[in-house]
């Protein structure tokens, strides 16, 4: 039935090269628990959200024993709070965020993603006091999560947003500063934010979305490096099937994962996010895979076309793996959660420059990167304002998960732990943006996105 | 995925070849009702790696216990004994 070939490398895979289920997350809308009073929205979340999820962790937990897959994380994402707080009477919002981290721990996930707002078009009376509240909520809970949608290539940008956010993640660090500003790292932006992605912070359910539906993330960066070292010396087609054929094998793991998830939840399957997520781990990052290429370090030239060609055949291959992809699908560059990308930075071989051109080909943005605590709020602004350009010009998703970390500057390193890891300082231009940042308005949208 | 599948496993047997290992890992399966439909074994340079395809629709505990006494029984033999549902091969290595 099977070769022995393909038995001994499939349990490789799980016991050495770090195959895994990244993540189960059950996307819960909440639309239905809005209320004029907002005790009572907050309490009909909360009540929701732990019938919905009751047994998500169990679930989970069962599913990977049985069929010996890990699965490490078990994570919510709901509908964007702003959406489900509007007609409150509260206009303080973390009350909404409290509740969400209650049921998080009820329930027993390890995130709680969707205190967002989506503003890419102009801001809700609803949207500004979310925004605002972000740096009191993500500074007094445990598992919220947030993020902001600020352009889409049908809309353009909201540079009012794009300047706010910068002061807002400045704010939120400085709550956070006791712990090297780790608020940060649980707040996203985004271009063009996919409705279903099921990894955090930037996980929220859109409100395209069903009533509950389960997404699932793979995630094998040391199958494909692996694969990898067997093409040593040849031409890139072979690279590239290579990573191709990886990418099936691990995205039908997710797939059968999330189908049995389904099944046994009784919630309707929504996607399998095929991205290549890296952990701090040796053997699970993807700087070493852009060293497999043939480069000397990540951040070499090359890196870029290296990427795109990883990025693209990890979509070609697990494509076909699947009946539903959606969420980022593509190969994350977070800088603090992947050993090889560490070690480039320390080297001198990586910058953010280097990283902003990475992101044009990749999935995520620039993710995980903390920089010196001076760094003015606008020049923040202006990093995302680059990285919504590169999204919304080029229609794909691009996120910014900056961490400006007060008192530290470039030749520190701040430690985080567990899946975020620790993140070296990364030298920013000091040049000033603040003229071009404080006109706000909104950039319109590309002429391309005209496609009636 | 067909229900003949449905109780079907894969077990491995990976480690430092010794007198004695099928005979023990099969009298274990045998006592709990496991049925093996197919073996594979070699020893390359020593290392002991054997492969049963097997059929616990009559076993009387579940997979994952099976999982857990087949992890004990190679700790006890200095071997790495693994189970995982036969699904995961087949969804990983079948268009």
């Amino acid at each position: 039935m099977f070769n022995d070939f393909e038995i001994l490398e499939t349990l490789s895979m799980f016991r050495e090269q770090h195959l895994d289920v990244r993540t189960i997350t059950m996307g819960i809308n909440l639309l239905d628990c809005a209320s004029d009073s907002s005790e009572r929205a907050c309490q009909r979340i909360y009540d929701k959200i732990c019938r919905k999820a009751e047994h998500l962790v169990k679930t989970g937990e069962d599913i990977s024993h049985e069929f010996g897959i890990p699965i490490i994380n078990k994570r919510v994402s709901v509908t964007p709070i702003s959406m489900v707080a509007a007609s409150g009477d509260s206009t303080d919002y973390t009350m909404y965020a409290r509740a969400l981290d209650r049921a998080a721990e009820t329930i027993g996930v390890n995130f709680i993603g969707g205190y967002s707002a989506l503003v890419h078009k102009g801001f809700t009376d609803s949207d500004r006091r979310l925004i605002e509240s972000i740096p009191e909520a993500l500074s007094t809970t445990n598992l919220v999560c947030s993020s902001v949608n600020l352009a889409t290539s049908r809309t353009g940008i909201n540079m009012d947003a794009v300047r706010l956010m910068g002061t807002i993640i400045k704010d939120l660090a400085e709550k956070t500063a006791g712990q090297d500003a780790f608020g940060c790292a649980k707040l996203v932006v985004f271009a063009n934010a996919p409705e279903d992605n099921p990894f955090m912070a930037g996980a929220f359910t859109g409100p395209g979305e069903p009533e509950c539906v389960i997404n699932v993330g793979v995630s094998g960066p040391g199958v494909v490096k692996t694969a990898l070292e067997s093409t040593r010396g040849q031409d890139l087609e072979h690279v590239a099937e290579t990573i191709k054929r990886s990418a099936f094998k691990i995205t039908r793991v997710g797939q059968l994962v999330a189908r049995e998830a389904s099944k046994r939840l009784g919630v309707p399957f929504g996607i399998i996010d095929l991205s290549l997520a890296p952990t701090p781990v040796v053997g699970d990052s993807i700087a070493r895979i852009l060293e497999e290429f043939g480069l000397e370090t990540a951040g070499a030239w090359g890196t870029t076309a290296a990427l795109a060609m990883l990025n693209d055949a990890v979509k070609k291959g697990g494509t076909m793996a699947s009946s539903y992809v959606g969420g980022l699908s593509g190969a994350f560059i977070p800088v603090s959660e992947d050993e090889g990308m560490i070690a480039a930075v320390e080297l001198g071989a990586l910058s953010l420059e280097k990283l902003e051109a990475m992101t044009s080909v990749c999935s995520v943005g620039i993710d995980m990167v903390a920089i010196p605590g001076d760094v003015p709020a606008t020049t923040i602004s202006a990093i995302i304002a680059d990285e919504m350009a590169i999204g919304t010009f080029n229609n794909k998703t691009t996120a910014v998960r900056i961490i400006p970390v007060p008192g530290k500057t470039v030749g520190d390193k701040v430690h985080y732990g567990g899946l975020l890891g620790s993140a070296p300082i990364m030298a920013v231009n000091p040049a000033s943006s603040a003229a071009f940042i404080e006109r706000g308005g909104r950039i319109p949208a590309p002429i391309h996105s005209m496609k009636n | 995925m067909s229900d003949s599948n449905k109780q079907t496993a894969v077990i491995t047997v990976v480690g430092q070849d010794r007198v004695g290992i099928i005979a023990r890992v099969a009298t274990e399966l045998a006592a709990l009702s496991v049925n093996i439909n197919d073996i594979s074994q070699t020893i390359l340079q020593d290392v002991f790696t054997m492969i049963m395809l097997v059929d616990y629709s009559t076993m009387p505990i579940d997979i994952k216990e099976l999982a857990s006494r087949m992890e004990a029984l190679g700790d006890e033999l200095g071997l790495a004994i693994r189970v995982q549902h036969s699904d995961i091969f087949k969804a990983m290595h079948r268009v």
